[in-house]
């Protein structure tokens, strides 16, 4: 069934969307990742135009994020207070990158540059991934040397420390800031949550106990994703409903079979097939901007 | 009376060209609603000719039909690579090209049948439709540009490729469908008819269709563009209700 979506401008098959936020929701699910950094390509794949992409996919994962937030906010596992710091810097960050977005869009590079951004992010990521999984396939299970409680590294001598009671870290605001505006930066231009950046700065940079660490960066991703889509329609009108909703649908499903899937299948050979998966994505993206495109010019910001 | 006295006159003075013919034209329907399914449409143009004199033997008479989109400028960027990636370096406004465009006529291609000044003067080939005036002096192949946008609008349909056929019968009847693709844009449609005679311009008529969005559609593309706030709040709270909804509907299980 063909869809007339308001927004893209664009007839797209409704069953094609579901399937996708379904299959997306699935991988979210099994692995515990928000699914914005392959939902995203995905939608370009399919020829909406990446304003339009980014946009609704900071839409959909206020969706995505906001049930897990909810779930860790009533079991008390969300550092409020670190939370509203990393969300100040989101803000901020997120405000910058729409700005950035659009005169991107005015001088028609911003395809160039979210694809450019998604290459380096997916290389890095599926590199990363897959060599730690390669790794935790061949390792005996001999235990690693026990963490210190409280190392002391650079972090501890900035200025402006703040008490965050629930994390009982006595720290400086800088870094937390810092870490909430990168990702506020992805989420406009990339319309990622951020959860793999912001997750391991959490724990190895802010130091934060591993217990917290994920409803904290759920509580701040439903607030820039959704502070993201509010200023991606108020600046580039490139939010769109009818594809946002049908996403949702699609992921929201999606995201239970993929939680129940996960339980029962082995963790590390997963993990090295969405390694693999995020590679070919990136491999896809890489191969579309190095090769010479069939037609060279364009029309309008580069949809058609 | 008079026009006839005219026709008359003039007919003295060209004979050979002129018997006053007149075209009369009507539309299937003078609007397209753009529903949420909108899977493109079709619109069946069709006219008579009227004469007071019979048809002149010899030189036949053709029938051209446009269909044009809301002219609107255009911005056309080219890539080039650099550093091994293909980049949009250049860009060249086009000033006026309609957002659709297709041509009907009763004897194959437009050379064919028309005189090149006439087509200059009338616009009636999509290369003259579009106005194209000013490039930067950094790009000399501006025409290029006008080019591609013709290429790249042919093959998503937008713009017809080659004549859609007119069935013209005895001169007198015209009739001829043209499909309008999924991807059209909304505005005021021009429909022009032209009786052509030896390659000259004998009579045209011209009438317009209303294309809209309708309903969800169009509250929604309102809403976006009128209330944009409005329409960002909407979109977050569906988004919350969304969430909010899985965790109620799946808490049993999870």
């Amino acid at each position: 069934m063909q869809i007339y979506l308001p927004i893209a401008e664009v007839s797209v098959n409704a069953f094609l969307l579901l399937g996708l936020g379904g299959l997306v929701g699935i991988l979210s699910g099994m692995f515990g990742v928000g699914g914005g950094f392959l939902m995203t390509p995905l939608l370009f794949f399919i020829g909406i135009p990446p304003p339009v992409a980014v946009a609704t996919e900071a839409n959909q994962i206020v969706a995505s994020s906001f049930s897990g937030a909810l779930a860790h906010y009533k079991r008390k596992t969300v550092d409020l207070q670190m939370g509203l710091v990393l969300l100040f810097g989101g803000i901020i960050g997120s405000a910058f990158g729409v700005q950035v977005f659009a005169e991107l869009k005015a001088i028609g590079q911003v395809d160039l540059i979210v694809r450019l951004c998604y290459v380096l992010f997916l290389g890095v990521i599926g590199t990363l991934m897959f060599v730690e999984s390669a790794r935790a396939i061949g390792r005996s299970r001999k235990k690693t040397a026990v963490r210190k409680l409280h190392r002391h590294n650079w972090v501890h001598g900035l200025p402006f420390k703040m008490k965050f009671r629930t994390s009982g870290l006595y720290i400086s605001a800088i870094p937390p800031l810092a870490v909430g505006m990168i990702v506020g930066v992805l989420a406009a231009i990339m319309g990622v949550g951020g959860g793999f950046i912001m997750v391991p700065a959490m724990i190895y940079i802010i130091g934060m106990p591993t217990k917290v660490v994920i409803g904290t960066s759920l509580f701040q991703i439903v607030f820039v994703t959704a502070f993201t889509t509010v200023m991606h329609a108020t600046t580039n009108f490139a939010v769109d409903i009818v594809l946002a909703v049908l996403l949702f649908i699609g992921g929201v499903v999606g995201a239970q079979v993929g939680t129940r899937i996960g339980v029962k299948l082995p963790a590390e050979q997963l993990r090295i097939l969405l390694a693999l998966l995020v590679l070919g994505v990136c491999g896809k993206l890489a191969f579309d901007l190095l090769a010479q495109p069939a037609e060279l010019y364009s029309i309008g910001g580069g949809a058609e | 009376m008079i026009p006839r006295l005219f026709a008359a006159m003039a007919a003295l003075f060209a004979t050979t060209v002129s018997a006053d013919e007149e075209i009369i034209a009507a539309l299937s329907q003078n609007r397209v609603s753009i529903t949420a399914n909108f899977d493109g449409s079709e619109i069946f143009v069709y006219g008579a000719v009227k004469r007071d004199a019979p048809s002149l033997e010899g030189k036949p008479l053709h029938a051209i039909v446009t269909v044009a989109g809301p002219m609107e400028p255009v911005l056309v960027r080219r890539k080039r690579n650099m550093f091994g990636i293909w980049v949009n370096l250049d860009a060249v406004e086009i000033d006026l090209a309609p957002s659709f465009y297709a041509v009907a006529t009763s004897g194959g291609s437009l050379t064919d049948i028309l005189a090149e000044t006439e087509d200059l003067r009338h616009k009636i080939s999509v290369e003259r439709l579009i106005r194209s005036v000013g490039a930067p002096p950094s790009i000399m192949d501006s025409q290029e540009f006008t080019n591609a946008l013709i290429r790249i609008r042919e093959r998503i349909g937008l713009y017809s490729s080659a004549p859609v056929k007119i069935e013209f019968q005895e001169e007198t009847l015209i009739g001829t469908h043209i499909a309008l693709p999924a991807n059209l844009l909304e505005g005021d449609y021009t429909v022009r008819l032209f009786l052509v005679r030896d390659g000259r311009i004998v009579d045209k008529e011209e009438t317009g269709i209303f294309v809209r969005k309708v309903g969800l559609q169009r509250w929604i593309f309102a809403l976006a563009h009128q209330q944009p706030l409005a329409y960002g709040a909407l979109c977050v709270l569906l988004a919350v209700f969304a969430g909010w909804f899985a965790s109620v509907a799946f808490r049993r299980r999870v």
